[in-house]
């Protein structure tokens, strides 16, 4: 390696803190209705938003039940419009090369993916959607999921301050709305002019006819490409607008861009525990967390770089230049573009899963085994920052049962920002946190023992595993990267990746709105010398190893049943 | 009921006409008035005006007097059988990598054919350690970039093709590296397409 591909490693985490700090305090006003300069500018937008939506629900305050039902029942009829249009865009304008609707079980598994900030793609965008779909189906849920996360989230700490006994957590439409209009459009509409300029397309052509010099002709697939890269990434969604993602050219067409997208993608899944500090009064608790979740990026990031970097005994025995140099990037370079290199593509692939955005620069199933490791952990473990508000509640999913067992194990009582936490608070929380590791797990291994779950493999050995294991990881964590190799547009898969993305993201999400509402009723106990602080680095220590030994005794098996038996095979040389 | 999926309703319509329509139209209006070029597709032309390519684009180049771009794996279905696929490099109406994992059997096969088919083309290569561009298909399937190491092994057979002394053809290659971005960004880079037609305009050939 380089030293300036370590710099510019450092050179975009330093970014990434810098710009978080502002963004988070930006979030707090926000959501706690603090005045601010925008509110001028925003505020006509918002009200003839609200009046559009009905004023009085969307100012009335609103209990966690309350909440969470406006929250599904929008989320329920986003889907039927997104649905509607992927099966009807041959009858829908702007689809000047005629693709046919979307095929019903394709289209249940893509709604379901973009509604819940997952997705995955079973299709390729440049050869199956209109540009229509690609606005209206696909670039609408990207900015809509990511709210939906976020609000849930700022819904949960509300809890932790309310002083009504939780009668108020919000309003989901008011929070849906400010955040959309103050948060997400004024920055897409900045980065996408950004992207424009170094060269992504935005046009509502569908495609270039090119005549190259040694003749014939090349058809360019093209369309409103920046619009969704940017929310793509600002929303840690992921879905590309191409079938390579954002390692087509037009997605992602400079370093610079790849930058650029790297930092947003990182930007408000760091900037919301900033927030989180802000809300509840208490920076050194967020620092903190965000502490505990940036000793894990760095644990996991360097794995990948120096195994990328390291390359393959295939690639030793074709005689390839593994060292890098000023003039080639060496290592294991199958997979990725010569402008990102290794350093770049390896510091995306760990951002993307650990934001779980699932965009990718680079093939993730043509890493190296243990490059892809801590993709695997960043999406099982979905704390590592995580995506919008989800990874953060994730989070704190973790930190209440470390407040718990420390509690037991030093005899005191738990608390948590002043809030007790009993019985039933841990009982949904363990809910929530089994959820996860089911429905990874249990499809994972009956599609391995199925013939119509081998068929979709697109390599041998422990990597074929490998491949179903990341499907079910990246779906269950609204991830939505893959190893693309597998072919996920089965009936089998279509169903099942669909189902597992719907248990993934709700369930969770609604046991963790009970929480808030449980916490909330409860009083605020001052606290005293019995109290087991939780802004110390002591108890950053022990949040840290609760998730990891949590995290690893679920996952363990299965990951040295995949990455690690592939890592010994491909040691010894053998192919499949 | 309707008390929720009233609101919902509206609330959905709203977010949908504004982020899904009003949002891109808006990147559009932008990009067209003020950026055409880059929002149509960066493309390189004919004097009269014919596309000939995109910059940003990678294209097959075959023969040996034109500097080649990385192999390509994409792949298009098969006409005649759907299940099956058929290569289709740098077909830019779709997009894609190989997706072998390092201990494919698939992938050692090919990286032996391509190494023999570059030493065919070009004999000094032989034992040599090649660039790691040179022998991967990158994950696009149409990357426009190969490294300057990698243009700089072909500038040899380049020259021998155009009858061209081998100094010449490597100036040219040297004056196309884009270094790393902000001096620490991706990796230095050589555009084949703009290599090419600046090949083609300064050494038209025997």
């Amino acid at each position: 390696m380089l030293p300036q591909s370590w710099l510019q490693i450092a050179l975009t985490l330093l970014a990434v803190v810098t710009l978080s700090i502002p963004t988070g305090r930006y979030l707090a006003t926000i959501t706690m209705d603090r005045k601010s300069w925008v509110d001028p500018l925003f505020n006509p937008i918002d009200n003839a938003i609200y009046r559009l939506i009905g004023r009085a629900t969307a100012t009335q305050p609103m209990n966690w039940k309350t909440y969470t039902f406006h929250m599904l029942a929008t989320n329920l009829l986003m889907a039927g419009i997104i649905y509607l249009i992927l099966v009807l865009q041959d009858h829908l304008p702007l689809n000047p090369l005629n693709f046919a609707g979307m095929e019903p079980l394709l289209a249940f598994n893509t709604t379901v993916s973009f509604i819940t900030n997952t997705d995955w793609q079973n299709y390729g965008g440049e050869t199956t959607l209109s540009n229509f779909s690609q606005m209206a189906a696909i670039t609408f849920p990207m900015f809509t999921s990511a709210t939906t996360g976020f609000v849930v989230a700022m819904a949960f700490i509300r809890a932790f301050v309310a002083k009504d006994g939780g009668a108020n957590l919000g309003n989901f439409y008011r929070d849906l709305i400010r955040f959309t209009t103050r948060v997400l459009l004024p920055i897409s509409l900045l980065i996408a002019a950004f992207m424009i300029w170094q060269g992504s397309p935005q046009t509502l052509a569908a495609s270039i006819t090119a005549h190259p010099v040694q003749g014939g002709t090349q058809t360019i697939a093209t369309g409103p490409v920046a619009a969704l890269e940017t929310i793509k990434h600002l929303g840690t969604n992921g879905g590309g607008f191409f079938n390579a993602n954002s390692a087509h050219p037009f997605e992602n067409p400079t370093p610079l861009t790849n930058l650029v997208l790297t930092i947003l993608m990182a930007l408000l899944p760091a900037a919301i525990v900033i927030c989180f500090g802000e809300m509840i009064g208490n920076r050194r608790q967020a620092w903190v967390l965000y502490g505990v979740m940036g000793c894990m990026l760095l644990l996991f990031l360097p794995i990948t770089v120096v195994s990328e970097q390291a390359g393959t005994p295939s690639l030793v025995h074709a005689g390839v230049a593994l060292q890098a140099t000023p003039d080639q990037p060496g290592g294991n370079m199958e997979g990725k573009e010569q402008r990102f290199g290794i350093a770049a593509s390896s510091l995306f692939a760990i951002v993307t899963t650990s934001f779980t955005t699932g965009s990718v620069d680079s093939m993730h199933d043509s890493f190296t085994p243990f490059g892809a490791l801590p993709m695997l952990m960043g999406m099982m473990l979905q704390c590592v920052f995580g995506g919008k508000g989800v990874g953060f509640l994730a989070a704190l999913v973790y930190g209440l049962i470390a407040v718990f067992v420390a509690g037991l194990m030093v005899g005191r009582t738990p608390e948590f920002l002043g809030k007790r936490i009993e019985k039933p608070e841990i009982i949904l929380v363990s809910l929530a946190l089994l959820i996860h590791p089911l429905v990874i797990l249990a499809p994972s291994s009956w599609s391995i023992a199925m013939p119509y779950g081998i068929s979709a493999l697109g390599n041998g050995g422990p990597h074929g595993y490998s491949e179903v294991l990341y499907a079910f990881t990246s779906s269950a964590a609204n991830n939505g990267s893959a190893f693309a190799g597998f072919n996920g547009n089965t009936p089998w898969y279509n169903l099942a990746i669909g189902i597992v993305i719907l248990i993934g993201r709700y369930p969770p999400i609604i046991f963790l709105m009970a929480v808030a509402g449980s916490l909330a009723a409860k009083q605020t106990v001052a606290a005293s010398v019995g109290t087991l602080r939780t802004d110390t680095v002591q108890f950053g220590i022990f949040w840290l190893a609760m998730i990891l030994v949590v995290g690893a005794l679920t996952f363990f098996p299965a990951l040295v049943l995949g990455p690690v038996a592939d890592f010994a095979a491909m040691r010894r040389g053998m192919t499949f | 009921m309707r008390n929720f999926l009233l609101p919902a309703l509206r609330a959905s319509l709203v977010t949908c006409v504004l982020c899904g329509l009003l949002y891109p139209v808006a990147v559009t209006g932008i990009g067209q008035a003020l950026l055409p070029f880059q929002a149509n597709g960066s493309l390189e032309r004919q004097p009269d005006g014919t596309a000939i390519g995109s910059r940003l684009i990678g294209q097959q180049w075959d023969g040996p007097q034109w500097f080649h771009g990385r192999p390509s794996a994409i792949a298009d279905s098969d006409p005649t059988d759907p299940a099956k696929t058929l290569p289709a490099p740098y077909d830019a109406a779709n997009s894609g990598g190989s997706n072998l994992a390092p201990a494919s059997k698939a992938l050692v096969e090919r990286l032996a054919a391509d190494r023999q088919a570059l030493e065919r083309a070009q004999p000094e290569l032989a034992g040599r350690a090649l660039p790691a561009d040179m022998l991967t298909t990158s994950a696009s399937g149409l990357d426009p970039d190969i490294s300057p190491a990698n243009a700089a092994l072909q500038a040899s057979r380049v020259a021998r093709a155009r009858g061209v002394a081998v100094d010449l053809i490597a100036g040219l290659v040297q004056q196309h590296i884009d270094t790393r971005s902000l001096g620490v960004l991706g990796e230095a880079r050589v555009n084949v397409l703009q290599l090419n037609l600046a090949l083609q305009r300064a050494y038209p050939g025997r």
